[in-house]
């Protein structure tokens, strides 16, 4: 088998699908939680989203007071912010640069498009009353790209990468998302209220998930029902279960097509977590679902360093051809 | 002009050369007949039409990322390379002559650089001085004695041309070490496909679209013998080069992979890149990193470009390196004034483009001469790259004439002069309306056991006025360059052909 991907292609392309993604997730993030940022209630809501991204000390250290804007600001058109969605698609915009010998013309063209795009946004189209607009945008310009590549991208062992980068940062941030409104909801309320119906749409809005939700569960929405099928759906295209298959399945492929020996190690961890997404939703609440969370992120972790050592090169280096 | 233009109100009225030769309208005397209906269009077109096609051009270069990296304190910035909407033609008969002097050229060259890295018969034959090669820092002791495939060393060439006032096409430098631009003129030419289909329709344009197709060609020839399907890899220095979108553009032409330093390892002085499956074996090398960066073992230690012993894997004959390594020794300033005598020893041929003229000071009667009309010469020292130290002579004041008269007399082998070459100018799109702009054309040929030259070439403009220096760094833009087919057919070119 001859095989022309270099190591570092596959990790630029994996790691190009994941900061379209990512940028993708931010943008659903922040332009659904607008409508709450009016409220005492709802700064403190943004201020959950700095803690769950671990990043209460950067944000301090470039801004002095927490608001809805500078949290906004933060996570949207700050370069100096490596998680904002600015700096996703400017690394998603490097690596699309390596990868233009081997991407589509297009692809590489939109994403180019979009990262001028962004660098031309002003304060004015980050202001909170005309954020909903530039999200839309953001995550327009993201699906474009998943578009144009789905259309154009020649489906070689290049491709797998895109996909497995795409769909680990697609399950790793509907697990962020859920814990984001999962978080606020135990810690003020502890039982359910109106309040939380209200935060649920939010998470379910997010994902785009609302109306498929509705359909499976036509009465009721509580944190049951949005975990199980966030997490457990296997219909669902942003649920975890949905990625994980899919994952699974292009890693099986990936192998079997190339004849890759690696792999493997990827798979393993791909498999531990499959086997706990058959477990009643209830049990897992009762766990904590935020512990669970947390697992899955650093399985997926774990994954992605698999891939490093077996396919990206960052294993110990070979010795014999 | 008038005959040139077809109103008198045209796009093109009142358009004035200045008293050098022109691309588009030849001299006054003898118009050029191949541009007429170039012209003819152009003339009947709105400047605000010109200017919203150049518009979108621009925009269009841009978002397709069709850029080279300028870098600054804070970062890299990606600049579009200016694109001229009017292209540049050149005549049937006009490139034939080009062609085959482009041919010639790189064969003498070829021939040189294998004879001084052999039995050095230029040298012990008085030609070419010893010191001048031998002395040159681009000369590779370590190429002494080792044999190239089809004794090619130049595999890649460009030439630079320029166009002087009786519209003699002449040699200014060679390229023939890592020459960049074929990519913007085959770019050039998709843009205006796309935006200005009109002016091209009928004309009959040789296409440049097999540069590609050849330079892989031309890589699988020179691969070891005996690999069915050699694998051929583009080695870049990364994505921070100035020129990285050629890299890209020319790995994409040829369906190859794109390799950085980091991606090649040498085992047992074979070379092997990393793959998602492991090593997978490589046999040939379009490089674009100097010699002293491509491999520290053997030259520059300091390189984190290039491949720890790739030059052994060379020398065994395991790969192929495009180019050679060595070549720089021909393209130097002071060889170049000898290739026209390289061209006589070795193919018994006059140059068919000439040199510009150029007095070698290290010679009596030129050094005499430069003395005695330095006011209207151009003094070079040989040794210098970029323009370092050079004098001209029409804009110097009399104290810079008379210390670079004392430096050429104390130390006459280190200098040539020429004549200050008024370069030809072609009708150029600015701010205040159309008009001349001077222009250079750099051909590029490819070789491996015979040489293929893209029709056409670069032709690179200078955009600010009366400036003679293209370079892009300094300003320059391009335009796509016409090479007209001989034997045109349809009813516009039967009209264009008429004089």
């Amino acid at each position: 088998m001859i095989h022309n991907l270099l190591a570092r292609y596959a990790e630029s392309l994996f790691w190009m699908a994941r900061y379209m993604e990512r940028a993708e997730n931010l943008a659903r993030i922040l332009g659904v939680h607008e409508f709450q940022g009016t409220t005492a209630r709802g700064q403190r809501d943004w201020y959950s989203i700095v803690r769950l991204n671990a990043d209460e000390q950067r944000f301090a250290t470039r801004y002095p007071v927490t608001t809805a804007q500078n949290v906004v600001n933060f996570y949207l058109s700050d370069g100096n912010n490596p998680t904002s969605i600015i700096s996703a698609v400017r690394m998603a915009r490097d690596n699309a640069r390596t990868m233009r010998p081997w991407i589509s013309t297009e692809m590489w063209s939109q994403i180019n498009v979009f990262h001028n795009r962004m660098l031309a946004l002003t304060a004015e189209d980050v202001r909170l009353p005309n954020l909903v607009r530039t999200c839309a945008a953001i995550k327009e310009a993201c699906q474009t790209h998943t578009g144009i590549t789905e259309g154009t991208f020649y489906q070689d062992e290049g491709w797998y990468h895109y996909r497995i980068g795409k769909l680990i940062e697609r399950a790793d941030q509907t697990t962020r998302l859920l814990d984001i409104h999962y978080h606020a909801v135990v810690r003020d309320d502890g039982a359910a209220g109106h309040y939380d119906v209200v935060r649920w749409h939010a998470v379910l809005r997010s994902a785009a998930g609302y109306h498929a939700f509705r359909r499976v569960y036509p009465r009721g929405m509580g944190a049951a029902q949005v975990a199980a099928f966030m997490l457990f759906n296997e219909s669902f295209p942003r649920s975890v279960a949905v990625c994980v298959a899919q994952i699974n399945g292009m890693l099986a492929r990936l192998k079997s097509h190339y004849l890759l020996r690696g792999g493997n190690g990827a798979m393993e961890k791909v498999d531990e977590i499959q086997a706990t997404l058959a477990r009643p939703v209830e049990r897992v609440l009762d766990d904590g679902l935020h512990s669970y969370l947390d697992w899955l992120q650093c399985r997926f972790a774990d994954v992605t360093s698999e891939l490093g050592r077996d396919f990206f090169g960052h294993g110990p280096p070979a010795t014999s051809p | 002009m008038s005959e040139s233009a077809a109103t008198d109100r045209g796009l093109l009225a009142g358009y004035d050369p200045g008293g050098f030769y022109d691309e588009l309208f030849g001299q006054v005397a003898a118009p050029a007949a191949h541009t007429r209906l170039v012209r003819r269009r152009l003339d009947s077109m709105a400047l605000e039409e010109l200017r919203r096609r150049a518009h979108d051009a621009e925009l269009e270069l841009y978002n397709l990322g069709i850029t080279f990296l300028i870098m600054s304190e804070r970062d890299a910035v990606d600049r579009i390379l200016p694109f001229d909407l009017i292209p540049r033609t050149i005549s049937a008969a006009e490139w034939e002559r080009l062609e085959a002097g482009v041919v010639q050229r790189v064969t003498a060259l070829n021939l040189f650089l294998h004879d001084i890295y052999h039995d050095q018969k230029i040298i012990k034959d008085g030609v070419v001085p010893a010191d001048l090669v031998l002395g040159n820092p681009n000369y590779r002791p370590h190429m002494a004695g080792l044999d190239v495939p089809h004794g090619t060393y130049i595999h890649i060439l460009g030439v630079d041309l320029v166009r002087d006032g009786s519209g003699t096409f002449r040699v200014l430098e060679d390229n023939g070490r890592v020459p960049s631009g074929v990519s913007y003129v085959i770019e050039n030419r998709h843009m205006m496909t796309r935006v200005f289909p009109d002016l091209m329709q009928d004309i009959g344009i040789r296409p440049v679209d097999e540069y590609g197709m050849r330079l892989l060609q031309t890589m699988a020839e020179i691969a070891p013998a005996g690999i069915r399907e050699p694998r051929v890899v583009l080695l870049s220095p990364g994505t921070y080069n100035s020129a990285f979108f050629e890299h890209i553009f020319l790995a994409r032409e040829m369906g190859v992979p794109l390799v950085e330093g980091r991606d090649l390892v040498i085992h047992d002085d074979r070379v092997y890149m990393r793959t998602i499956g492991g090593l997978a074996r490589v046999d040939a090398i379009y490089r674009r990193i100097g010699d002293d960066f491509l491999d520290p073992k053997a030259f520059n230690p300091a390189s984190l470009l290039g491949v720890p012993g790739l030059f052994e894997a060379y020398r065994k004959g395991h790969v192929a390196l495009a180019n050679a390594i060595g070549t720089g020794v021909a393209d130097d300033k002071a060889v170049y004034c000898y290739v026209p005598r390289m061209i006589r020893y070795y193919l018994d041929q006059d140059a068919i483009i000439p040199n510009v003229d150029t007095y070698i000071c290290r010679e009596p009667d030129s050094l005499k001469y430069t003395c005695d009309n330095l006011a209207n010469l151009v003094v070079k020292p040989v040794g210098e790259a970029g323009g370092y130290g050079i004098v001209i002579g029409p804009r110097a004041t009399q104290m810079e004439l008379e210390r670079c008269r004392e430096k050429l007399l104390a130390n006459p082998e280190n200098y040539i002069s020429q004549p200050l070459v008024p370069l030809s100018v072609c009708p150029t799109l600015t701010d205040t309306g159309i008009e001349p702009r001077h222009v250079d054309l750099r051909p590029f040929a490819i070789t491996g056991s015979k040489t293929w030259v893209l029709p056409g070439g670069l032709s690179r403009v200078a955009l600010r006025r009366g400036a003679l220096v293209v370079n892009s760094s300094q300003g320059g833009g391009s335009k796509d360059t016409w090479v007209l087919e001989a034997n045109p057919l349809g009813p516009g070119t039967m009209e264009g052909g008429r004089p």
